[in-house]
């Protein structure tokens, strides 16, 4: 667990020498909390004590990267066990399996190459490969280890392989884009510990629960490997949740740096639909790595949207970006509604202006992410700026009318939204969503009777 | 190696829910985190309700059309065919007395409430139409004409929560109260309905459900925070059961309507729709839910493979 400045300080020689550039040792305390200055610039301070320090500040569950320098990503320093607390740091990595011995790895790689969707403004998509060998022989894993490598030079990977030689030759191959090696179990772990200090890559070590598998750790840990990862072979649901929370729990409130590690699951099950639930656990409950046997195409949109909303900050509203959108397919007359960009409000705004069937055009402006009470209050949902935006947005041109629904909660504004927008009208909507579709369906009404 | 469990000290117990009249159902009564079987009792599985409404749905999608556009018509028909389903409890959505809708009389609600309840053996929920005015007039009849069920009623939200408490108090019901994705709300509307006498263990929280990709993270995080601070922390006015309404927000989404040929990207339309349901079901079980209220049958078979797979 990382120290407070004040539970550094206690440590310091409290003489305010100021050798370390800091006008006190609290101050210099501070900013080591911070992580912006290192112990090392006091020069004071014991080496037991800089090794406590040290131990302190280490993350209790380790980070590490694979894949190239240009596709690398980050797994594990994970510091929470609910994301209210702070907030889950480094989504889960998908990857998909394919088998050295299947028939039509291009397809299936490409299946990896084509899976990449859009959603709330980020790209998500099918992380990694996970090269099982099946085959149990190097020349076969080889050949589709091949295949990969010229269609996806860069795409971080995993190797599924019990046998070292395999092991060997498949990393000789990827040395600029550090994969990842699975796995050494209790028969191969002093092989493939070597293999994986050698070329410093990292491992997952895998036996059957939390206990045996802390002894394989330990094994590794000897052999001065670091970036390790867990796997405890859990069969039911039950295994992975329990495995899983026990782990993460034992790093972050016990301190247990053995167990300190990232967790892989493997959510293979019978049929699609189960799987994709085990996944779904597994993202929901501290797995850093899924590894999936298919990847379709609504079950990557269902385990794209499940990661990336786990692993929104919590703090930070989650934003829609600023625009004139359209829902259902709106003309000139089609009424124009306007609300703030958080995106709760824009999801059930939206929802119930299709739940009213009425084409419609949503205006949705920058607050910061903000409600639409809050945005307000704030001063960024005030007349003159929704004045301004309305004018710069461009959609004067592509209607016929020029009226505009505020939401009821500033029906306040209408007034002062009238003075600044020349020869627009503004319409008081309804203060909840909910009310919307009665609320367009009688404008539409009253609009037609004129 | 050794490995000792760090558990946790709790400082609650959910209270049980038994509710129905002929055949009973039963969920709640553990004593620790979402299937923490290692530091907690569980004596129940959560509980899954088939959401029927009082009139043809205005605004079911294909994928659910395709199942209950045979019995739609007829609440008791829907019912018995939820029941043939394996249903374990059936919610009953008075839709058609929204005033949006068919602004339908309590009184009408009344009796579809007593002949469901007299034709049918299951434990019954009973749901507004989530309009807070129009439900404080419904409820207070339909939980008199169901009166020595045992059924659950609902929802009690701020803007009504006098009325509804009164109805199920009256009526002898288990009661939803419903606030808008807030712990203290949560917390405060408990306080305000047991104040009226109404006693706490018959009290399950809505602490408002949303959809995967809609909120999800906020109904998430908000039902987690409740269970810590009513089971670990000993809040006893957060210390109880909750329920997820799952289908109601799911089957709004684009993504349970939206065809493969308009989005090629998303994928085939079936399967999406109906996992949609079906993971954020999954999902509020891990954050808390002990009830979920659901309408896609196949959803409904793979949550309940995943409790098994829990209890296993």
């Amino acid at each position: 667990m990382a120290l407070t400045g004040i539970e550094i300080f206690k440590l310091l020689p409290k003489t305010n020498c100021k050798k370390c550039g800091f006008p006190t040792c609290l101050a210099f305390a501070m900013k080591v909390a911070q992580g912006q200055v290192d112990i090392e610039q006091c020069p004071e301070i014991s080496e037991e004590i800089k090794a406590k320090l040290k131990e302190a500040s280490t993350p209790p569950i380790r980070g590490f990267f694979f894949g190239s320098s240009s596709t690398k990503i980050k797994i594990g320093e994970e510091l929470v066990l609910f994301r209210h607390e702070k907030k889950f740091f480094n989504p889960t990595v998908l990857a998909f399996e394919i088998k050295d011995t299947d028939s039509n790895i291009d397809l299936l790689i490409d299946e990896v190459l084509n899976s990449s969707i859009e959603r709330v403004g980020q790209t998500l998509k099918i992380d990694a490969i996970f090269l099982k060998n099946q085959s149990g022989k190097v020349d076969i894993f080889l050949q589709a280890l091949d295949k990969i490598l010229d269609k996806a030079p860069d795409l971080p990977l995993i190797f599924g392989t019990l046998k070292p030689d395999v092991a060997v030759a498949a990393v000789e191959k990827t040395k600029d884009i550090r994969p990842i090696l699975s796995e050494a179990n209790s028969e191969n772990i002093n092989e493939m510990a070597e293999i994986a200090k050698k070329y410093n890559i990292p491992l997952v070590v895998r036996d059957k629960g939390i206990e045996k598998v802390m002894a394989l750790l330990e094994t590794a840990r000897s052999k001065g490997i670091q970036d390790l990862i867990i796997d405890t072979k859990p069969e039911t649901a039950k295994e992975i949740l329990i495995n899983n929370t026990l782990i993460r729990r034992a790093a972050l409130k016990k301190g247990m740096k053995v167990l300190g590690y990232p967790i892989i699951t493997f959510a293979n099950r019978d049929d699609d639909f189960y799987e994709t639930i085990i996944a779904s656990l597994a993202v929901l409950k501290y797995s850093s790595i899924v590894v999936l046997s298919s990847i379709p195409k609504w079950k990557n949109l269902v385990l794209f949207t499940l990661r990336q909303n786990i692993y929104s900050d919590p703090q930070v509203p989650m934003q829609v970006k600023q625009g004139i959108y359209k829902v259902g397919e709106p003309d000139g007359n089609s009424p124009l509604m306007i609300t703030t960009n958080f995106a709760l409000t824009y999801f059930l705004v939206k929802g119930e202006i299709e739940n009213s069937k009425i084409p419609t055009w949503l205006a949705i402006m920058d607050c910061d992410g903000l409600s639409v009470l809050t945005a307000w209050a704030a001063g960024k949902f005030s007349a003159s700026k929704i004045a301004e935006f309305i004018k710069e947005s461009g959609i004067e041109e592509r209607l016929n009318h020029r009226e505009l629904i505020i939401p009821g909660y500033v029906a306040m504004l209408k007034a002062a939204i009238e003075d600044k927008l020349q020869g627009w009208k503004v319409i008081v909507g309804t203060k909840e969503a909910s009310g919307i579709p009665a609320f367009l369906k009688n404008y539409m009404k009253s609009k037609a009777l004129v | 190696m050794n490995f000792s469990i760090p558990k946790e000290t709790y400082a609650g117990i959910i209270p049980e829910i038994v509710f129905g009249k002929g055949k009973k159902a039963y969920f709640g009564g553990q004593s620790a985190l979402p299937f923490h079987f290692f530091e907690g009792h569980f004596p129940h599985k959560p509980l899954i309700a088939f959401e029927i409404q009082d009139q043809i749905p205005e605004d079911y999608p294909e994928e659910l059309a395709k199942t209950y556009s045979s019995v739609w018509d007829d609440t008791l028909r829907w019912a018995r065919f939820c029941e043939s389903l394996g249903a374990q409890a059936i919610a009953l959505r008075l839709t058609s007395t929204h005033p949006d809708s068919r602004d339908s009389k309590p009184e009408e609600a009344a009796d579809k409430v007593k002949k469901l309840l007299s034709e049918i053996d299951l434990p019954l929920i009973i749901l507004g139409s989530n309009h807070t005015e129009k439900d404080a007039d419904v409820l207070p009849i339909v939980a008199d004409a169901s009166r020595g069920y045992n059924c659950i009623i609902g929802k009690a939200q701020e803007g009504n929560y006098k009325t509804v408490v009164a109805s199920a108090m009256a009526g002898g019901h288990f009661l939803i109260a419903m606030s808008d994705l807030d712990v203290n709300l949560a917390k405060q509307l408990n306080i305000l309905i047991t104040q009226m006498g109404f006693p706490r263990e018959k009290i399950i929280i809505d602490p408002m459900c949303s959809a995967l990709g809609y909120g999800f993270e906020y109904t998430y995080s908000v039902m987690e925070r409740i269970r810590i601070a009513g089971i670990l922390q000993g809040d006893s006015m957060l210390c109880l059961p909750m329920v997820a309404d799952v289908g109601f927000y799911v089957w709004k989404t684009k993504e349970t309507q939206a065809s493969e040929s308009d989005i090629p990207e998303w994928g085939s339309l079936h399967e999406r729709a109906l996992m949609w349901e079906a993971v954020t079901a999954c999902s509020f079980l891990l954050s808390g839910a002990d009830l979920l209220i659901m309408r896609h049958p196949e959803a409904v078979k793979i949550v309940n493979r995943f409790m098994n797979d829990l209890f296993s």
